[in-house]
């Protein structure tokens, strides 16, 4: 009896330790990146992976979210943000090494192909079921920043249409493709990345906000070196084709 | 050391573990948040309403199990009829479905685009990004931790109460009413307080399903989260009020029946 618990203790414990431990010999690292960055970055994994030596390890999620994990001492090597605010903060902070400007991107109205919405003023009408970020998240915070930028009546009609206020892009997306919401303010990557899903619908010039990505190595980093190279590499390299391929801006 | 004094140690180090780590993470949230920083939280923006919504939201869901979980898993428990274990597959099923999965399914089945979106759609009826569409999800992530405990509190009520009151001449509906419920009354307390404290935990269905607005579809969990990244001071104050809401339910319920739901020899 006793040795069988000493088994399933051991069983155990080497299935922690595998949690924890690489697939290969080849140091992790852990880059936590906004969520619209997901398909741009996976897409150079491979070749920056080898290119460092590292397996890299991502986690998506919604930048204000990933922010706040490093403030709670996550275990993060680099942190791309899908602006350029929250990295300056976690600067200021002591948490973030210089950050880097790597991308550029567009704030645009996305709508279901079947909503019959084509043009941007149609955001305005009564009876629209509209979904846009929660102004925690960088896409809400640029979706408000452009809304100021409109007349007064416009924004407020606007604004009545909206119905969720979601943690991160990918709910605002999903939203739109299943249906729930007839448009939502979401960057112009991802309306590229779901193809024919989604409209793009221009925002008026003089409302766009100007969406600046960065991209720093963590303070705390436990690989720092291949952290300030991984930075490095998002303007200059594979990950920056890959960003171009997917529909980013030059910095 | 004898074995048996062995045996003893080992038990008592595991259970200090289990609950050691089961209480560290509740005890911190009432830790690093004073009691004026909780009643400060309660003032903002919003927080009073995703709870007063949490609030709603759980009691009309656990009206809706009770009323037609209770027939079902009494038919369940005292009948036996082909496919009865895949029945109480299909109703246990939900218990292990990650949030994101019961969420798509959700969408899948009574979304817009969903098999049953369009019968819904016509018949004036909006789910998604609407108050409704919250009372689903919880219904459907807490009814079967309620139908499962009370086809279990049916099933172990004794058969001759039933045919006693049979034999007296009392119809089956009153029989139901008047002897099974409350023979079954501990189990299904026990059932209703597991599927409370899910229904006002309810996360991740719920933003996936409903979406999050504040006042319309953004209970107390959306609303912590919706705060955890920009002011965790305030989301670790909501989550200590969901927490002694939840505990205080719990609690009120196990006195309201008095009976041991989890009973043990030690409560004998």
């Amino acid at each position: 009896m006793i040795r069988l618990g000493a088994c399933a203790l051991a069983a155990l414990t080497s299935l922690a330790v595998g949690c924890g431990g690489n697939g290969d010999d080849r140091p992790a690292l852990v880059i936590a990146a906004a969520a619209s960055l997901t398909e741009a970055l996976e897409a150079c994994a491979d070749e920056t992976g080898a290119e460092l030596g590292a397996e890299l390890r991502f986690s998506f999620a919604g930048s204000d979210e990933l922010a706040a994990q490093i403030r709670q001492g996550a275990r993060i090597d680099v942190f791309a943000a899908a602006n350029a605010q929250l990295p300056a903060e976690l600067r200021e902070e002591g948490l973030l090494e210089e950050p880097v400007e790597f991308a550029t991107n567009e704030l645009v109205l996305a709508a279901a192909p079947d909503a019959g919405i084509k043009s941007f003023d149609q955001a305005a009408e009564p009876g629209v079921v509209l979904v846009i970020g929660s102004e925690s998240v960088p896409v809400g915070a640029y979706t408000e920043a452009a809304l100021g930028r409109l007349p007064e009546a416009q924004a407020d009609a606007i604004r009545a249409n909206v119905r969720s206020r979601e943690p991160d892009v990918k709910g605002i997306v999903g939203k739109l493709t299943q249906g729930a919401a007839d448009a939502g303010f979401v960057y112009a990557t991802d309306v590229r990345a779901a193809g024919e899903a989604l409209r793009r619908i221009p925002l008026p010039p003089r409302a766009r906000p100007v969406v600046t990505l960065a991209a720093g190595a963590v303070s705390a980093a436990r690989e720092p070196e291949l952290a300030h190279r991984y930075v490095e590499g998002l303007t200059d390299g594979p990950c920056a084709d890959a960003l171009a391929d997917a529909g980013f801006g030059p910095p | 050391m004898s074995s048996r004094r062995a045996f003893a140690l080992a038990l008592g180090v595991c259970a200090g573990l289990v609950v050691l780590f089961l209480a560290l993470p509740v005890v911190a949230i009432f830790v690093d948040s004073s009691p004026g920083a909780l009643l400060e939280s309660l003032g903002e923006e919003g927080a009073l309403d995703a709870l007063w919504l949490s609030l709603r939201c759980t009691a009309i869901a656990i009206a809706i199990v009770l009323v037609a979980g209770t027939p079902a898993a009494y038919l369940i428990a005292t009948r036996s009829f082909r496919g009865r274990a895949a029945v109480i597959t299909a109703i246990e099923l939900p218990l292990v479905l990650p949030p994101a999965v019961a969420g798509i399914a959700l969408l899948a089945s009574l979304g817009p685009s969903g098999i049953l979106g369009g019968a819904i759609e016509s018949a004036g009826i909006r789910l998604s990004l609407a108050t409704a569409g919250v009372v689903v999800a919880l219904v459907f992530v807490s009814a079967p931790f309620y139908v499962r405990q009370a086809i279990a509190a049916f099933g172990a009520v004794d058969r001759t109460l039933l045919d006693a009151s049979r034999t007296l001449g009392v119809s089956e509906a009153r029989s139901f009413a008047r002897v099974m419920i409350p023979a079954a009354a501990p189990g299904l307390a026990a059932g209703t307080a597991l599927a409370l404290g899910r229904a006002l935990g309810e996360f991740g269905a719920t933003l996936m399903f409903a979406g999050s607005f504040q006042g319309i579809t953004q209970t107390v969990p959306l609303a912590i989260y919706d705060r955890f990244a920009t002011d965790f001071d305030s989301a670790l104050a909501l989550s200590a009020v969901l927490v002694a809401v939840s505990a205080a339910i719990l609690l009120a319920v196990k006195l309201l029946v008095r009976g041991e739901p989890l009973g043990g020899w030690g409560t004998r």
